[in-house]
């Protein structure tokens, strides 16, 4: 009984781990502009997709999966510079539109230079299971939750004792009060996207070797990560890892316990319950609307 | 600004809508005329079919224009009420062998019910978390769709009948297009005034400041109510028509993708303008079938073309286009 | 005012583009074959190698002179796997094209939105979807290649008895193809005497199913797990079963016969039986066996051409292309009523997959010999003992 529980426990948080930096993503873009990016569940896949490609050529595994990080950071300031910046002050849909506009071409050129196949990327370190009280954990769920555990702290660590964190979070809470006080807030939103698809390239390398990777995983993943963010509340770091993490095990544990072929179904009734209750999500920021 | 039904505001506004009305007219009238017109230039069932499926998203693009652009209210999951409709065609007729009339009532009804009992707790959520409450909701009915396969056909999908009605069946390119005309015209008609109305002022009202539209005594809530189940209805009229004219159905109908193409459709044209909507259904129905051309670059076109649009015409195209004229001619 | 050029600029390109793609593709004369195909979405794993097959040997045709002194002409469109799309292509096809023939179809439902407009029209259709409903009940213009899902279940079971396994459990995948599996798994289970004693379902996205597998190990008395799935699920399902330390046989449906599985499951995949077409296993059968020449010249074909491993969805695709052919040939014209004659009568052809026997009650001519039962023997398919 308790070995079956841990299972699914070890499954949900494992998957879990990776929506979390998902939602990190996207709750990091929209404190930085308030648009949701669609597009971000293609720069989880680029960072599987561009790691796998290397690694198969021949090239070292930190290698590879360095260039890819940082592969997908110039995506996302591509995306930001050609894309969201031209369209200045356009309204929230219309923003919202455009990066959906992104993510299909994003998509659609993998799909064209690389293929429609799947690729897999070996694991950091091995594939034997450990045993832990009955039940299995894969050496890579250990990799995704602890550098998963690292890159919270060092967010931490970034927006509350750096100077950059703390103008990016200023920008976050007053765009015209920042700017007034001298940060460029045009340079903190292209960061944002940067950082922004780092980390989801992360999320998708860490995870590459257990799920395996292919032009269309950003879909799902994507829109997981978004449901796991506003589960979590826009624009809050912690709602958006405890969002992601609660999302998988609630998932692997439906799938578990009650229907497996209804476990899609349970990020969307979760949050709609959520929002019922606490509608700006778990740690949203209760915001006065200006009139 | 005055209270809407006041003796001032109707006199100010009848002047008003005396000189829009004329405008909106002559808008109709152009529509019938191209809708008459259209047949001369079509030559085979191909051409009818692309332009039957444009009217038939224009209609559920106008209802959900009405939510997005009006309102302000983002729903992500549209696509549901479409397959309520098409699923309860689809079902009820051949499982239950109800006549089609009454399985498409029985849709409008489901579809209703279904949007007015998540009105009320969805429409109090702000923004992208009601984006998100919609999109949940759409993918909800996707998912129950796809699994009760024994219903539904699961995701390999359902043949559904013709149209009948007492011994007559639609059936056909030409019939389809007469009936699919008149009903655009329709609905544009009935947006049209919506927009005019005291009900419509209270929806762009409800746009521009939601808190200001309550102090000014309009009651935001039962509007946005009004207006969610009107166009999920719209949008499951929809569904159960398109079932019976391709007489095919999958998950498919009522899935995300399906609710974003709509949205696209909203936006692209121009939120806030019911012709906008017409026209945005028509380049985002035709896009497809110009693309092919492109042959596995389909994705990234469509992309490239959905960002240009949207960076160089960010209020949509009609609107876009309707500034630019304004600005020639006098004001 | 740049913004009004670019206007400008961009309906002229709008018109040329309609001007371009609604044209004429093929010259007159030519033999047109549509083809409407899943080769973007969740199926593009099947519709990539089908339209790739369809044209590489279009390309070969031509070049040794075509059928009946005429060249062929392939024309397709994507449906992305949307069922609705492939409706419109259908009629795109039929009225504005003018095909002579159909092939395609690659998923069941995108074939069963154009089974209306073919049969209305009288165009023959050569489907490449696997249901059971793309033939049963027997349409007079549809025909299709592909083995069934029926007939996967049966040969699995067929193995298993032969094995001594009685209780099994089910985990199929959610997308057409795996419910359309479970489906019919389940009814011609009892037939075989199999008890099935678990069912559980997963996406075809999903990336972790170790708590599927966890409920399943969790049966008491189960004996054999049935996997119904394609593309990168199986794969996921196999990795995870190793993981969790599964002993019991592990069987997959045709929907992995290809060497990505292999790729992609790595050494978990060691002992995994499923049925499969000779095509897999080109390389060992015997020198005698009358498919050997054809699969073995379509896997060199394909590979040497596109550098990846053939499938037995492209297999299927060239089946209906040559079965066509063939049809085309025998009715000396491409008089739509006599080619769908000649198909029908299709004898004796030797596919890869399989040997095609079709007659007015059986539109898809192959029975449970063209399966064979595999297993995967340090990371190759062999044929099982």
């Amino acid at each position: 009984m308790t070995a079956q529980f841990l299972q699914f426990l070890f499954s949900g948080i494992t998957i879990g781990a990776t929506y979390a930096l998902a939602a990190l993503g996207f709750s990091i873009i929209y404190n930085a502009s308030g648009v949701i990016n669609f597009a971000q569940g293609e720069f989880i896949m680029l960072g599987g997709m561009a790691a796998a490609l290397l690694a198969a050529q021949g090239v070292p595994l930190p290698l590879a999966i360095g260039i890819a990080v940082v592969g997908a950071a110039v995506g996302g300031l591509l995306v930001e510079k050609l894309a969201i910046e031209p369209a200045k002050n356009a309204e929230v849909v219309t923003l919202i539109i455009i990066t959906i506009g992104a993510s299909l071409f994003i998509r659609g050129l993998v799909q064209v230079t690389v293929g429609k196949g799947t690729h897999a990327l070996p694991s950091f370190s091995g594939d034997k299971p450990l045993e832990v009280l009955g039940a299995t954990l894969l050496p890579q769920s250990l990799w995704v939750l602890g550098v998963t555990l690292v890159i919270v702290a060092v967010l931490a660590w970034f927006f509350t004792r750096t100077l950059h964190g703390k103008a990016m979070l200023a920008t976050s809470h007053n765009k015209l009060a920042a700017q007034l006080v001298g940060i460029n807030t045009k340079a903190i939103l292209l960061v944002s996207f940067g950082l922004s698809a780092a980390l989801g390239a992360l999320g998708g390398i860490l995870v590459a070797p257990i799920t395996n990777t292919s032009y269309d995983i950003g879909i799902m993943l994507g829109l997981k990560g978004f449901v796991a963010a506003t589960l979590g509340g826009l624009g809050s770091g912690t709602g958006a890892i405890v969002g992601g993490l609660l999302l998988g095990v609630v998932e692997a544990m439906t799938a578990g316990y009650i229907s497996s072929s209804y476990k899609d179904a349970v990020p969307f009734v979760l949050i709609l319950v959520v929002l019922f209750f606490m509608p700006r999500g778990l740690f949203g920021a209760k915001l006065t609307e200006r009139v | 600004m005055s209270t809407p039904g006041s003796p001032k505001s109707e006199h100010r506004s009848a002047e008003h809508a005396g000189f829009r009305m004329s405008g909106k007219l002559k808008g109709l009238l152009v529509l019938a005329a191209v809708l008459l017109l259209l047949p001369l230039l079509l030559s085979n069932n191909y051409q009818y079919d692309v332009v039957i499926r444009i009217a038939m998203n224009a209609i559920v693009v106008i209802g959900l224009n009405l939510l997005i652009g009006y309102t302000g209210q983002i729903s992500l999951g549209h696509a549901g009420f479409l397959g309520i409709g098409a699923y309860a065609s689809g079902i009820l007729t051949t499982q239950f062998s109800w006549p089609p009339l009454l399985a498409l009532l029985a849709g409008c009804v489901a579809a209703g019910a279904l949007a007015f009992a998540i009105a009320r707790p969805v429409l109090k959520l702000k923004g992208h978390y009601l984006a998100m409450a919609t999109l949940g909701l759409g993918i909800i009915i996707s998912i129950v769709i796809t699994n009760e396969g024994k219903y539904t056909g699961g995701p390999d999908g359902l043949t559904v009948p013709a149209l009948a009605l007492s011994g007559f069946e639609l059936d056909g390119a030409k019939p389809w297009y007469v009936v699919v005309a008149l009903l655009l015209l329709l609905v544009t008609w009935l947006a049209l005034n919506l927009i005019d109305s005291p009900a419509g002022r209270a929806l762009q009202a409800i746009h521009g400041s939601e808190v200001a539209a309550q102090v000014a005594g309009v009651q935001t809530t039962r509007v946005k109510v009004r207006i969610f189940v009107v166009s999920a209805v719209i949008a499951s009229l929809v569904g159960s028509l398109s079932a019976h004219y391709i007489a095919f159905i999958t998950p498919g109908i009522a899935g995300f993708f399906h609710s974003i193409e709509l949205v696209t459709m909203v936006v692209v044209g121009g939120m806030a303008s019911v012709f906008g909507s017409i026209v945005g259904a028509v380049i985002l129905t035709m896009l497809p079938q110009l693309l092919s051309t492109f042959e596995g670059w389909e994705t990234v076109v469509f992309g490239a073309i959905l960002m240009a649009t949207m960076i160089f015409m960010p209020k949509g195209i009609v609107p876009t286009l309707a500034a630019h004229f304004r600005k020639g001619g006098s004001k | 005012m740049t913004r009004r050029n670019l206007l400008k600029l961009a309906s002229a390109a709008m018109a040329a583009l309609a001007a371009t793609s609604m044209g004429a593709h093929a010259q007159s004369g030519d033999i047109k074959i549509g083809s409407v195909l899943s080769v973007t979405g969740p199926a593009a794993f099947l519709g990539d190698p089908e339209l790739k097959t369809l044209q590489l040997y279009v390309e070969r045709i031509n070049a040794a002179g075509g059928v009946l002194g005429r060249k062929l002409a392939l024309v397709h469109y994507d449906d992305g796997s949307d069922a609705n799309k492939a409706n419109g292509f259908a009629k795109r096809l039929i009225e504005s094209d003018n095909v002579d023939l159909f092939i395609g179809g690659t998923t069941t439902g995108s074939t069963m939105a154009m089974v209306p407009l073919v049969e209305k029209a009288g165009v023959p259709f050569i489907s490449l979807a696997g249901g059971v409903i793309v033939v049963e009940p027997v349409k007079k213009w549809v025909f299709k290649t592909p083995h069934t899902d029926r007939m996967a279940a049966e040969k699995v079971f067929t193995d298993m008895n032969k094995r001594g396994l009685k209780k099994v459990a089910l985990l199929s995948e959610t997308s057409g193809f795996g419910q359309s599996g479970r489906k019919e798994t389940l009814a011609v289970a009892a037939k075989h005497g199999i008890d099935i004693v678990a069912d559980e379902t997963y996406g075809p996205k999903d990336a972790d199913m170790t708590a599927q597998l966890t409920k399943i190990k969790g049966v008491s008395d189960v004996q054999a797990v049935l996997v119904f799935g394609l593309g990168q699920g199986p794969a996921v399902v196999t990795k995870n079963y190793a993981q969790l330390g599964i002993k019991l046989p592990l069987y997959q449906s045709h929907g992995v016969a290809s060497d990505e599985y292999i790729k992609l499951a790595g050494k978990a995949a060691e002992g995994v039986r499923l049925p499969a077409p000779s095509l897999l296993v080109a390389d060992s059968l015997p020198a005698n066996d009358p498919q050997k020449p054809v699969v073995t010249s379509y896997r060199k074909v394909y590979t040497d051409k596109y550098k990846e491993d053939v499938s037995l969805f492209g297999g299927a695709a060239l089946d209906a292309l040559m079965i066509s052919v063939e049809a085309i040939k025998k009715a000396g014209s491409t008089d739509k009523a006599k080619v769908r004659d000649a198909i029908e009568a299709t004898k004796g052809f030797i596919g890869t997959g399989g040997i095609v026997n079709m007659s007015a009650t059986d539109h898809m001519g192959l029975d449970l010999s063209a399966f064979h039962m595999l297993q995967i023997k340090n990371g190759e398919f062999t044929l099982a003992q």
